[in-house]
């Protein structure tokens, strides 16, 4: 699609009818929508594909699957079970590190693995509801990481320095991590809407910025090290800025999970309820045509990055406030904000959607960490299976392919578009 | 293509084309459309950017400036042609410094004013000339003095895997792809080029193996890209996960385990060139490298050439500008792209492999450590030119290592700071202080042919 191509396209629309006939706005957009416009049963089945690639990984390196494979000819049973042990070894600590334990005594403890499942889906979940909102107004927020540091600076800074009564302390670090994130994230919005400087390549750097700058901080005192101590690490939180506990003290759950559920319903009203988040999908379906219609999409750009930046900056309250509360060090954005990507596209940027594959994210790491304790398979296959997963469900026609699955509806679909873009590429 | 539908097209570009074509390319590049008011509005970015520089030197240098003698050490031990230390006394050499540079901005805004565009050499001069009153004002007074030579030599063994990476980038982007997977590319370059020299005992064939590794990685990208049409930033993104996963993975799950075996590479030696490697501080810096780095420079130079004045370059410029006009005169597009990206990638697999066989030695979880997302930020920075972007890498590459120096002298500028200034640099001339960037027209859009 190139520059001459937009013109012809408004011709054949009332003919192709539909909105994705329409369609020389910006690739991201195209992409975006085509991600949105999947089906659930691709999201399956990518998941189920990534697990099979990392079941094959495993499979492939294991020691006793090496070993058995040496006489593999002689008895090929030895290496299907050797395969079979270490899969479902992996995959069930996977399942017991994330779901339910069966081996614990009572339920109590058995359903642990479920609260540190939702405990590590909660800052995922707000932060893939930033990138997601970034998505649907065709942002690409890569700042996660930046957004989570300064935020988790100013929610701890506020969370340690002074005694607040109850209540007011936690709103109070509360707003201020949303308010650093906001900015964090408002810096890229405002350089795009006024230099037309590339969200991407701003995020990525300020990324290292403010990586630096965090870490600049921690060891300086006076700033957010922590009195007494040569260590890059900031005080504990005072109790009245930490999250509550919502199952009491014996699991980690807190009460960061129910801020996650109201953002999901704020971002669900505000996409598909406020006037605000329509303009926002216009911005991102197109550009263009929003400006036609009236609508500031330079100041779109800004509001939705300080939203953005806002939401992921929750997810730094999270974790300094919830998560870990004895005190954070430079390293407390735990990958999450580049997770938040992957959440957000496996969510097809819709926040129901979002929540759910937060709590599944959520599910990969509680699991995967019991799972390189248990069965010293290293916690890195996570990303491989999480990555997969997201390049699977960009690539729907290589699933159905994988899986020789019929394309019902897409054709009927499809044939619009590829009308339309025959048109637009004349 | 049809001729009816061509009708209706038409009467569409009549009524929607002025709205519709200078909003498309204000969305697509954004600064394209500022470019055109520029054209008319005096641009004052450079010589206001003058004066910051100037005014930092102003608050540093002068009223903040620290008495004391620095010195700048030319020559080796062991080098042929020994030069003399230089020896400055700090204080009025900032004094100086500041007032050339005060007249620079100046001249930057007269010249402005009489309409005429500032020059690239001007930029070049105050960047020297501040660097070296920056140094002789982090120095003064210090017992040691600042190796110049060795702040090279660290600059250009930093900078290898950004310019491998930013030719790598500069490639893809100009045959129309965004590449985002740069830091994927020379992780698996790294972790390929380690197995392989290990196990063999030949660093040329784990050389090789880097630039396979490489072009794998491109491989995924370009399927993904141009064959499912996924969005490029996105697939790049992933695939930096992936690769980052899987090489973790794997150095867990294998590597670590037999390390002798696996991950003990011979790494490649130095080469001194016959006499120019005796030149001083040029000869340490470029002709005492191992063979990525002669390399390097042969493939600087041939992507250049190739890249302005073959048939080739002239079609992956087309192909990246206008995919549409290239495909008219029967260039095939996807394919040149898809092969293009792989070859991008090759050359970066280079890159990855000067970790593992020329600078650190055996593999290590995320070795990169973030290098491909600054040889991204080169290939912005250098405006999508092979040369302009080496040398942004060479900065980069300079500034990191400028950090590392500082912090043996005890430098009074907090190492966090100087780490930042590569990525604060990209932010502005992302953001257009430094000059316009405008990338490939067609880069980041794939081609659906008609």
């Amino acid at each position: 699609m190139s520059d001459t191509a937009v013109a012809p396209t408004p011709a054949p629309t009332p003919a192709a009818g539909s909105s994705t006939g329409s369609a020389p706005a910006p690739k991201s957009n195209q992409v975006l929508r085509d991600i949105a416009g999947g089906s659930v049963v691709i999201s399956i089945l990518a998941v189920v594909l990534a697990l099979i690639v990392g079941g094959i990984l495993i499979a492939l390196t294991d020691e006793n699957v090496q070993a058995a494979s040496g006489y593999f000819f002689s008895r090929p049973g030895d290496t299907i079970n050797a395969i079979w042990v270490s899969v479902s070894g992996a995959y069930g600590a996977l399942f017991q590190g994330s779901v339910y334990n069966f081996g614990a005594l009572d339920f109590a403890k058995g359903i642990k693995p479920l609260t540190d499942t939702l405990t590590f889906a909660t800052p995922l979940i707000v932060a893939g509801l930033g990138v997601g909102l970034a998505f649907r107004a065709g942002m690409f927020n890569i700042g996660g990481q930046g957004q989570m540091l300064i935020a988790a600076a100013a929610a701890g800074w506020v969370g340690y320095s002074f005694p607040l009564p109850y209540g007011l302390h936690l709103v109070l670090a509360v707003l201020a991590g949303i308010a650093g994130g906001a900015i964090w994230g408002g810096i890229v919005g405002l350089l795009k809407a006024r230099t037309g400087a590339h969200e991407v390549i701003v995020t990525i750097m300020l990324n290292y910025v403010a990586v630096y700058l965090v870490s600049y901080m921690l060891r300086t005192p006076g700033l957010l090290q922590a009195p007494g101590s040569n260590n890059p690490k900031t005080p504990a939180m005072l109790p009245t800025a930490v999250y509550p506990d919502l199952l009491g003290p014996g699991y980690n759950l807190h009460a960061g999970l129910l801020v996650s559920i109201a953002a999901t319903v704020f971002v669900w009203w505000l996409l598909s309820r406020s006037s605000l988040g329509f303009k926002f999908r216009a911005v991102g379906i197109n550009p263009n045509a929003a400006r036609v219609a009236g609508i500031d999409v330079k100041r779109s750009y800004v509001t939705v990055m300080l939203l953005s930046g806002g939401l992921i900056g929750l997810a730094g309250v999270a974790q300094v406030l919830g998560t870990v509360t004895t005190g954070f060090s430079s390293g407390i954005d735990a990958g999450i904000g580049f997770d938040a990507i992957t959440v957000a596209l496996l969510g097809r940027s819709k926040p129901w959607g979002i929540f759910v594959a937060g709590i599944l994210f959520g599910a990969f790491k509680a699991g995967g960490f019991s799972m390189q304790a248990g069965q010293g398979i290293p916690v890195d296959i996570v990303l491989v299976v999480q990555s997969l997963i997201v390049l699977f469900i960009a690539a729907p026609p290589l699933v159905r392919a994988v899986f020789r699955l019929p394309t019902p509806g897409v054709a009927v679909k499809k044939k619009p578009v590829a009308l339309s873009k025959a048109v637009a590429a004349k | 293509m049809s001729s009816p539908i061509t009708g209706s097209g038409n009467l569409g570009v009549e009524v929607v084309d002025p709205g519709a074509v200078s909003s498309a390319t204000q969305h697509e590049h954004p600064d394209s459309s500022k470019g055109l008011e520029k054209t008319i509005v005096k641009s004052w970015k450079a010589p206001i950017g003058y004066a910051v520089f100037a005014l930092i030197a102003l608050l540093l240098f002068v009223i903040l400036g620290r008495d004391g003698l620095s010195t700048f050490t030319l020559s080796g031990d062991n080098d042929l042609i020994q030069l003399p230390d230089v020896v400055v006394v700090a204080r009025p050499t900032g004094l100086i410094v500041t007032v050339l540079l005060v007249v620079i901005a100046i001249v930057g805004f007269l010249l402005v004013r009489v309409n005429r565009r500032v020059p690239l050499w001007l930029t070049a001069v105050l960047g020297v000339l501040f660097l070296f009153g920056f140094l002789a004002w982090a120095d003064a007074g210090a017992s040691l003095p600042i190796q110049v030579a060795g702040l090279l030599v660290g600059s250009v063994s930093l900078s290898v895997p950004l310019i491998f990476g930013a030719l790598g980038g500069v490639i893809s982007e100009r045959v129309g792809v965004v590449n985002v997977a740069i830091e994927g590319q020379l992780l698996a370059g790294a972790f390929m080029a380690a197995v392989v020299t290990s196990v063999t005992g030949l660093p040329v064939l784990g050389l090789i193996t880097a630039a396979i590794a490489g072009a794998l990685v491109s491989f995924v990208l370009a399927a993904f890209a141009i064959k499912y049409l996924v969005d490029q930033v996105i697939v790049g993104v992933v695939l930096n996960v992936l690769v980052i996963g899987l090489t973790n993975f794997l150095f867990s799950q294998v590597l670590s385990k037999n390390a002798e075996i696996l991950n003990s590479p011979v790494r490649f030696d130095r080469i001194n060139i016959p006499l120019l490697s005796e030149i001083p501080l040029i000869g340490p810096t470029l002709f005492r490298q191992t063979i990525i780095v002669y390399l390097m420079y042969i493939a600087v130079a041939v992507v250049f050439f190739a890249l302005f004045h073959t048939k080739w370059g002239l079609r992956v410029r087309a192909v990246g500008e206008h995919p549409q006009a290239a495909d008219t005169v029967g260039i095939n597009v996807n394919g040149t792209r898809f092969w293009n990206v792989m070859l991008a990638g090759a050359i970066t697999g280079l890159g990855g492999a000067y970790f593992t066989l020329g600078s650190v030695g055996a593999f290590n979880k995320e070795m990169t450590a973030g290098a491909g997302y600054i040889a991204l930020a080169a290939v912005i920075f250098g405006q999508w030119d092979p040369i302009r972007a080496t040398l942004a890498a060479l900065l980069f590459g300079f500034a990191t290592n400028l950090q590392s120096s500082l912090g043996i002298i005890g430098s009074p500028v907090p190492s966090e700071f100087m780490l930042m200034l590569p990525y604060v640099l990209t932010i502005f001339a992302v953001a257009g202080l430094v000059g316009r960037s405008r990338g490939p027209a067609a880069s980041g859009k794939p081609y659906i042919k008609s």
